[in-house]
């Protein structure tokens, strides 16, 4: 009974007081190492994009014994397909077969013919699980929208931050939502995942995300600016993300949570949407605390409290007051 | 803002109830009187099946268009004797351009060409030409609301004919529909393999019958004369026949085509059977042309070009030179569907098996029964009886969307199990939220009474914000994404809607019933 009636737990003890500012340059730091970086290798290596963005030609097959692969390259190579693909599924006897785009559907059709006969030849009775082909004008078209979603969801975000606070932590949740970006693409280059509209709607998915706890954090400061206004700006931001520290790590444990099963269980395509996720996760999270909260210090302090303070000529005796 | 009047909390758990009876349907097959049964489908990456996105080419729709007003222009010089040097259509810039032998018959010219640059349906309609130039310098211009509106119609008619097509193939449940300006999107569930399918609607499946000039060589190397054209054999490209443009009958005017076999050799024929106008034409046709072979093309190839025998009146026909059982089935459906206004090429091609299908909805399930139990235990770990609160808002706020899912009909695809899993770990965010801050003003010396209130008061604004910059990333990604991502999207979208609902109305009505039950004089936080 004790179980359903009175928490087991806490991520964080109530009284932790971290003294988060004092890492602000370190985090900082890193965070702008780790995007540069991320920026560079999107440069090169780059991306490998997936078939919605490249166009080509993707088939899944189950052979019905195991294959090596040499031998599945080899004919390939010998029906005219030397620019095939390989690799394996997740599945047994599982492989994916991966062509470049062809001039048009004809020749796509005629391409997808000659993968069935090369692997025919190495093991008869295989079954197609799955093909997928995009012509070229589609992907690029996929490719410009895909980018459009994002930019416009950034942009949308801003001028909802904007609205509902000062411009200050408009600014620091955007950029901190590009640092996060920037950070996501480094990552998908580096594991080789593919950049595909999935991935799009992964990074969308933490972007929204992500906002939400820096809104979190945001909130408890614009309060805390109200009630403490001779506190100085480091010690408020400190105390606003300690207060907030459960409700940071708390709503970001249940997502991870609700997206560790998908990378563990989601078979091939949602396997990588989720890791992706996992990753967005973390680095939301901890952007929220050593990222989108130094920005406002750097800000300035003035100016936000200029921006919370009915007026300047007002009298203090008054404000005293109000704030008893 | 714990005080709940009756009808309001009636109001709240009836709201849930119509979302049970809003699942339910998905349980049972929709009966077959055609109620309305909503439920939700599942996408082709779950059942399996093909996804085509294919393209009108709408060059070709400016092509023909321009070709036939270059016949137009030639009759309507013809009857009105007004001589011309040249008459040509430029395709690159939508023009057909027009040399006069005499300026002074430019007047006259424009004249016989007024079906062409008058509105067709009076003033209010749009006229197809604009006319300019100078002197002997005649050009039409192919204007860009009537091109616009031509191309309109070819879509839509070009959906309907795929439409026609598809469904005499007996494929169960297809889905037809125009996507952006000038695709048309199929969906065609359980066809794992669609090659037959794209081979039909690849075909424009125009059919015409022509006079065939005698008198020249079509196989010679040179020039075809004015008036003809050189056309393959069907299945031979290399024999050409010489046949008059000017069309003798349409394929248009067919009330029927059906695939049958000639008695006579045993080959495979179709046998069609035209309107009364089409009758009337092939009549006078057949009657006049005795003796002389008569050319059948379907798509710029010639199928056959028989002599004709006897003048035919009865309104019906054979169509020979099918090689096979298939080949004359296809035909006669494609006759019977009629012809596309524009070739289709297909851009984008998806095929998923059965077992891949299934496979899917086994990974997707055990991920969404996985997830919801690791949130619940988190929920009822951190959080105590209000974690058990939230986690019944979250059955609650399960059904609810499975409710709205059904009754708007949306399509559940692996992406979309996905995004229900995802939004039941978003949606306890907002009642970590609620539950963080009554515990704060606990703390801070509030009665249980005013901790819950200030609780759900204060949390409330935060909750609005967080949520709605995620509604707002979901909904350009159902603007701009699309397919399965699409399905992402959706459900996404819907679970935001329903959790403000269960997180912050239903899990308050919870507390709300408990707190007058049992007068806590302190909250489990």
């Amino acid at each position: 009974m004790r179980f359903f009636y009175r928490p087991l737990f806490r991520l964080v003890p109530d009284d932790t007081r971290i003294k988060f500012m004092r890492g602000r340059f370190a985090g900082l730091m890193v965070s702008a190492v780790l995007s540069l970086a991320s920026i560079g290798l999107f440069f090169y290596p780059g991306l490998r994009l997936g078939i919605d963005f490249k166009g080509g030609v993707v088939m899944e097959v189950r052979t019905a014994q195991p294959v090596s692969f040499p031998a599945v390259r080899a004919a390939l190579a010998g029906h005219d397909l030397p620019d095939a693909g390989l690799q394996a599924l997740g599945g047994k006897n599982e492989i994916m077969i991966r062509l470049e785009s062809r001039a048009n559907a004809q020749a796509t059709d005629a391409a997808v013919a000659r993968v069935h006969a090369a692997l025919d030849q190495v093991s008869p009775g295989n079954q197609v699980l799955s093909t997928s082909a995009v012509g070229a004008s589609v992907s690029s078209q996929l490719f410009r929208q895909g980018l459009m979603a994002l930019g416009l969801s950034l942009l949308m975000i801003l001028i909802y931050i904007w609205f509902r606070f000062e411009w200050q932590f408009a600014v620091g949740a955007v950029v901190t939502l590009l640092l996060d970006i920037t950070k996501t693409i480094g990552f998908l280059v580096i594991t080789r995942l593919q950049f595909d509209l999935v991935m799009v709607a992964a990074i969308l998915t933490v972007l929204g995300y992500s906002t939400n706890d820096k809104v979190v954090v945001y909130d408890r400061m614009r309060e805390n600016l109200r009630k403490y206004k001779s506190m100085p700006l480091r010690e408020l931001i400190d105390m606003s993300i300690n207060e907030t520290l459960n409700r940071t790590l708390g709503t970001s444990m249940t997502v991870f949570l609700a997206a560790l099963p998908l990378a563990i269980f989601g078979g091939s395509s949602i396997e990588d949407f989720a890791i992706v996720m996992l990753f967005g996760i973390v680095v939301g999270t901890s952007s929220s605390i050593f990222i989108a909260a130094p920005i406002l210090l750097f800000l300035g302090e003035k100016r936000l409290r200029r921006d919370t303070r009915p007026a300047k000529s007002e009298d203090p005796k008054k404000v005293q007051a109000r704030a008893r | 803002m714990l005080y709940f009047s009756r009808l309001k909390a009636a109001a709240v758990f009836g709201a849930c109830l119509i979302g049970i009876l809003l699942c339910l349907p998905n349980f049972w097959s929709a009966p077959k009187n055609g109620m309305p049964w909503p439920q939700i489908h599942l996408g082709l990456d779950l059942r399996g099946g093909s996804f085509l996105l294919m393209q009108v080419d709408m060059d070709a729709v400016a092509k023909e268009k321009l070709g036939s007003t270059v016949d137009e222009v030639r009759q309507d010089f013809r009857k009105s004797s007004i001589g011309y040097t040249r008459l040509a259509a430029d395709v690159a810039a939508n023009q057909v351009q027009i040399g006069l032998l005499d300026p002074t018959q430019r007047p006259a010219a424009i004249a016989a060409l007024n079906d062409l640059l008058v509105p067709p349906n009076g003033p209010g309609s749009l006229a197809d030409f604009n006319v300019s130039g100078e002197g002997t310098n005649l050009i039409l211009t192919l204007s860009q609301p009537a091109m616009q509106a031509r191309a309109t119609a070819a879509v839509t008619q070009s959906i309907e004919i795929v439409r026609r097509r598809i469904d005499s193939t007996g494929i169960v449940d297809p889905q037809i529909a125009q996507q952006g300006d000038n695709r048309i999107m199929v969906q065609l569930p359980g066809i794992t393999d669609p090659q037959h399918i794209k081979k039909l609607l690849g075909e424009t499946a125009h059919m015409t019958f022509h006079l065939v000039d005698e008198s020249a060589n079509a196989n010679g190397g040179g020039p075809a004369p004015i008036g003809d054209a050189f056309l393959p054999m069907q299945g031979d490209p290399n024999n050409k026949i010489a046949i008059q443009q000017a069309v003798m009958v349409d394929g248009a005017d067919l009330t029927n085509a059906q695939a049958g076999q000639d008695p006579q050799t045993g080959g495979w024929v179709v046998n069609i059977t035209f309107d009364s106008l089409g009758s009337r034409q092939f009549a006078d046709v057949t009657s006049a042309n005795v003796g002389h072979p008569f050319a059948i093309v379907l798509d710029n190839e010639v199928i056959s070009a028989p002599v004709i025998r006897e003048a035919i009146t009865g309104g019906s026909a054979q169509i020979s030179g099918s090689a096979n059982a298939q080949a004359a089935t296809d035909l006669a459906l494609l006759l019977r569907a009629g012809a596309l206004p524009a070739p289709l090429t297909v851009i984008e091609e998806q095929s998923v098996g059965p077992e891949l299908g299934a496979d899917s909805i086994r990974a997707g399930a055990i991920s969404l029964i996985v997830g919801f139990l690791l949130v619940i235990f988190f929920m009822a770990g951190a959080y105590g009886l209000f974690g058990w609160f939230a986690n019944i808002s979250l059955v609650a706020n399960l059904i609810l969307m499975m409710g709205i899912l059904s009754l708007i009909g949306a399509t559940l695809t692996l992406p979309g199990m996905a995004g229900i899993l995802l939004t039941l770990g978003m949606a306890v965010d907002a009642n970590i939220l609620i539950n963080e801050r009554v515990r704060e003003e606990v703390k801070n010396g509030r009665s249980p009474l005013q901790a819950l209130e200030a609780g759900y008061k204060r949390a409330y604004g935060t909750i609005i914000d967080s949520n709605v910059t995620a509604l707002l990333a979901h909904v350009m990604l159902f603007i701009f994404g699309s397919g399965p991502v699409r399905g992402f999207a959706v459900t996404i979208t819907v679970g935001i809607v329903t959790t403000l609902f269960t997180a912050t109305v239903f899990a308050r009505l919870l507390t709300s019933r408990w707190y007058i039950r049992r007068r806590p004089t302190a909250l489990p936080v």
